[in-house]
């Protein structure tokens, strides 16, 4: 692109992305889609809606352009790529919006599991039997989406982009905790409206490099560019009161964020129309001991339950796993078979049952 | 269609008959009807939209076709509200131009589908009432279908029926080209000569049943030689 190689930022974006970002990204560079965020002046702004009521955002982190107000509101359709702005009255939809789903996610041993149904259903008709529901925010951070997936899928986007941010800002990845508020102190303009969005964040937290690092003894960039937790001990030893504090703050983490305002921790989720049915199956097996196949194989089941019993979800079940080495997908299964395969069963059952009577 | 939303609390259609009070307002919205769908193959793609223009129990035109050339790459395809397909394609055009002037290329179709959604939801709390499908060979040259809801999701796709009938369609390219359903069948993969005959014959089942879609049958084939038109007729009435 013309004007990227003028101002040099292409090779530094593309090098720390071949490194980072996760494969299957809506399939090409998150950096150069958003054009002209990387050759205005605003390199850094975040681009913020400002509903008339409001004279300044609420939102206080990172550079926000003082005339971004007065813009906003005169130029509607203005070209750049901003937050949608949002009108005084409420128009009534002629259409309605995608809605309905089975996600879940769980803490355990093995990291964190993350599994969802892929039906997108509107009103009555599926609009999509093969959504992807579980979108990868970056190499170690996985979002289930529930809601309108309109809105799921932009703000993650909008979210994987300021967490990339804060990431060659700060040299370091920013926790899930941090990733959950963020998310939450970005929809929060827009409680009130329809914006539906109710997504869990699944990640793996590193964070024994940054704390090394603020004590000056080694460099940042080794945290933010290697996958591996293999960064030496020995001044965790020396450190014993904050030691117990470090331990808590690395590993799986897991947080609920709903754009009415909640934003929860937690060990075990599930979100959506099929979340009870969903629920009941995991809060009888799931425990911290399991291993990664026993976890694997009660989070399909749940699925496959509520899949069974909710009318709003369906088709395939998509599982991710997220470990300290980043997130890997299994492949997405369809779950017609499984049910071929237990009415088979129940009838092998069933006559075997007859012929002992 | 025949949804919950027609029907009062007292059980009757709420355009036939009065089902209580009710609060008229003006609505910027409008419903002009038509079916578009798209389809990829290995090395092509078609997408194909009816040509009528209809309001209510009026046909305004039947010779507006709804597959917009982007590129010659890439054709849009959309249906709903015709003012705001007029006025999408034309902010689409214009972003065109712009990347092409600041970037000195061609857009490619997934560029093309990454801003669509951006655009669509620019406007998320007073939506663009519009189904679009766009289609087109990505940067291998393979066929590439993106599929968008009216508010900026959106996915690839290998086939795609949006507009008025596309509950009726759907169904049909999910047997035909996806193979659903089917027991015992060799998935053949989909030439271009199979798929064009495939999309005629969608539309003339499309156009017997819903009162939305007829007039003519406009198909664009995208190929790597360029765009080729065909124009077919369908039922008038």
């Amino acid at each position: 692109m013309a004007l990227q190689d003028l101002c040099n930022l292409q090779h530094i974006l593309l090098e720390s992305e071949a490194a980072e970002q996760s494969p299957g990204r809506f399939g090409e560079k998150a950096a150069s889609s958003y054009e002209s965020g990387l050759h205005s002046s605003s390199l850094l702004d975040f681009y913020i809606p400002v509903a008339e009521c409001l004279d300044e955002s609420p939102i206080e982190f990172g550079q926000i352009r003082p005339d971004q107000s007065s813009c906003s509101i005169s130029s509607e359709s203005s070209p750049l790529p901003s937050l949608p702005f949002v009108s005084s009255q409420p128009v009534p939809l002629p259409f309605p919006m995608a809605h309905g789903t089975t996600t879940l996610a769980f803490v355990f041993q093995g990291g964190v599991l993350a599994a969802a149904d892929t039906r997108s259903s509107c009103s009555g008709l599926v609009a999509c039997p093969a959504s992807q529901k579980i979108l990868p925010i970056h190499s170690h951070l996985v979002g289930t989406t529930s809601g309108t997936s309109a809105d799921c899928a932009l703000w993650k986007r909008i979210l994987s982009r300021e967490l990339r941010l804060y990431q060659l800002r700060n040299g370091r990845r920013l926790s899930t905790s941090g990733a959950a508020k963020l998310l939450s102190h970005m929809l929060h303009p827009f409680k009130g409206t329809e914006l539906c969005v109710a997504a869990t964040l699944c990640g793996w937290d590193d964070h024994s490099g940054s704390r090394r690092a603020a004590q000056g003894q080694k460099t940042d960039l080794e945290a933010v560019s290697s996958d591996k937790v293999s960064l030496s001990k020995s001044s965790f030893l020396t450190q014993q009161p904050c030691a117990r504090k470090e331990a808590s703050l690395s590993g799986p983490s897991l947080f609920y964020v709903c754009s009415d305002g909640s934003r929860l921790q937690g060990t075990l989720f599930s979100v959506g129309s099929g979340s009870p049915y969903a629920y009941s199956i995991l809060d009888q097996g799931v425990q911290w001991g399991l291993t990664v196949a026993e976890a694997t194989s009660i989070a399909r089941e749940a699925v496959y339950r509520a899949t069974y019993r909710d009318a709003y979800s369906g088709n395939c079940v998509d599982i991710y796993h997220v470990t300290s080495q980043g997130w890997t997908r299994r492949t997405r299964e369809d779950l017609k078979e499984e049910y071929y395969r237990e009415k088979e069963s129940r009838r092998q059952t069933h006559e075997a049952e007859k012929k002992m009577l | 269609m025949l949804s919950a939303q027609n029907f009062g609390e007292s059980g009757k259609m709420k355009e036939y008959h009065y089902a209580g009070p009710t609060e008229h307002r003006f609505s910027p919205y409008a419903f002009n009807g038509g079916t578009v769908l798209a389809v990829a193959g290995e090395d092509f793609a078609i997408v194909a939209s009816d040509t009528r223009l209809s309001e209510g129990y009026s046909i305004h035109s039947r010779d507006s076709p709804k597959c917009y050339k982007l590129t010659d790459t890439t054709v849009l395809g959309c249906s709903g509200f015709h003012g705001d397909c007029l006025t999408l394609t034309k902010i689409i055009d214009a972003r065109l131009k712009m990347y092409k002037h600041s970037n000195n290329k061609t857009m490619t179709s997934g560029a093309i589908a990454a801003m669509l959604s951006t655009i669509l939801y620019s406007r998320r709390f007073f939506p663009y009432y519009v189904y679009n499908i766009i289609g087109g060979l990505d940067e291998q040259g393979k066929g590439a279908v993106y599929s968008f809801d009216p508010v900026g999701s959106y996915q690839r796709d290998t086939y795609k029926a949006g507009g008025s009938a596309s509950a009726m369609l759907q169904p049909l390219l999910d047997n035909q080209i996806g193979f659903k359903n089917m027991e015992g069948v060799e998935h053949v993969p989909l030439t271009k000569d199979k798929a064009v005959q495939l999309v005629k014959d969608v539309f003339v089942s499309a156009a017997e049943r819903d009162v939305y879609t007829g007039d003519a049958l406009r198909i664009c084939i995208v190929t790597k030689e360029g765009i080729e038109e065909q124009n077919i007729p369908l039922r008038k009435d």
